[in-house]
């Protein structure tokens, strides 16, 4: 999946739809709220958020994402020191324990949507999927809400 | 009488000293509370129209100050879609705050660009931007920090770190309050309904 923007969209998407089964980890992870700010255009980066839950009897660790919206989707953490001082970094890898959850929200872990392919239209939506070290992947179907959305849809 | 002299001068003496001592203790704790707390907003830069501003524009209105980036895809939008909705949430009281964006980029955040983001978010937010030099000036007038992050990925290569506190002057541009980023918009709007009160 890693190599999956360098392929045309249309083969892109035949892979996420395929692309899951037979995994125990990863499989057993769900997600929910998804939603991403709409974007201006396509030359700054976007977010996405959601709620990922490990339903199953065993750890997992995330350790990528991918989309055909942008080539360059990164788990980001933003994180604000004791002067009041944020910044974003690459996460690395999240290890979600059992029966754990871990959520994507403002402030803290999102989606990075670098270098976009399309502008993110509000009332829109575009798939994300989640890489796990057991080669599985979860995709999920993330709606774009207008710029000033504080929250997903409820 | 020469006795007398000598002993005035020593009484003067000991009365300098201790007014002396009285202000070293005094002074420092001073000097903090003029410095920190009873600071004005002072800035030449120029709107998303183009058009020069300085805190005098907006003086007479209490003024919700953000220094951020439109480049920012997390804490920046977050912030402005809180101001926007304390914004809705003073009603007619709305006229007499201006909510600003200033932004601590000057080099990707040109009028023209601020003129794509600020008015996306329905608030009648003020997007300013300027010089590296005059933002560097503005920083250090309002006693906040940013830098440059390397991000391949990122236009230009870099993202930001920055001062991520919504800040509140009166109507007078005299430093007021100032939220932590994540305060949600109510704790915001009740805040500053309560500072307006008082005015
Ligand atoms: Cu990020």
């Amino acid at each position: 999946m890693k190599t999956c923007y360098f392929r045309p969209l249309a083969l892109c998407a035949v892979l996420l739809l395929t692309a899951t089964p037979g995994f125990a980890g990863a499989e057993d992870v769900r997600v929910t709220d998804p939603w991403a700010r709409a974007s201006i255009g396509v030359n700054r980066p976007g977010a996405a958020y959601l709620t990922l839950h490990n339903t199953g009897q065993d750890d997992v660790t995330l350790t990528g994402v991918t989309t055909p919206l942008a080539l360059r989707p990164e788990i980001h953490l933003t994180s604000t020191n004791a002067e009041g001082i944020s910044s974003m970094r690459r996460a690395g890898d999240i290890t979600i324990a059992a029966g754990e959850s871990v959520s994507l929200e403002p402030g803290g872990l999102h989606t990075m949507l670098m270098q976009l392919q399309t502008p993110m239209q509000e009332g829109e939506s575009f798939p994300l999927t989640f890489e796990f070290s057991d080669g599985g992947t979860v995709t999920a179907d993330v709606p774009v809400l207008g710029l000033a959305a504080r929250g997903p849809l409820e | 009488m020469r006795l007398r002299t000598i002993q005035l001068i020593l009484w003067a003496l000991a009365l300098a000293a201790s007014l002396a001592y009285g202000l070293l203790i005094w002074w420092p704790e001073n000097q903090k509370t003029t410095a920190e707390t009873q600071f004005t907003a002072r800035f030449e830069l120029t709107d998303h129209q183009g058009i020069t501003r300085t805190q005098a524009d907006f003086t007479g209105r209490w003024m919700l100050v953000f220094f951020g980036f439109s480049n920012c895809p997390d804490v920046c939008p977050t912030t402005l879609a809180e101001v926007a909705a304390v914004m809705d949430g003073l009603g007619p009281d709305a006229a007499e705050v201006a909510p600003l964006f200033i932004s601590i980029d000057p080099e990707r955040d040109t009028p023209e660009a601020l003129a794509e983001y600020v008015p996306l978010f329905g608030a009648g937010i003020t997007g300013l931007t300027g010089t590296t030099q005059q933002i560097e000036q503005t920083g250090q007038g309002f006693h906040i920090f940013y830098e440059k992050i390397e991000e391949a990925a990122a236009p230009g290569g870099y993202t930001m770190g920055h001062s991520s506190q919504l800040f509140l002057f009166d109507p007078s541009a005299v430093y007021a309050k100032s939220w932590q980023y994540g305060t949600p918009a109510e704790e915001i709007l009740a805040d500053l309904k309560e500072q307006m009160e008082q005015w």
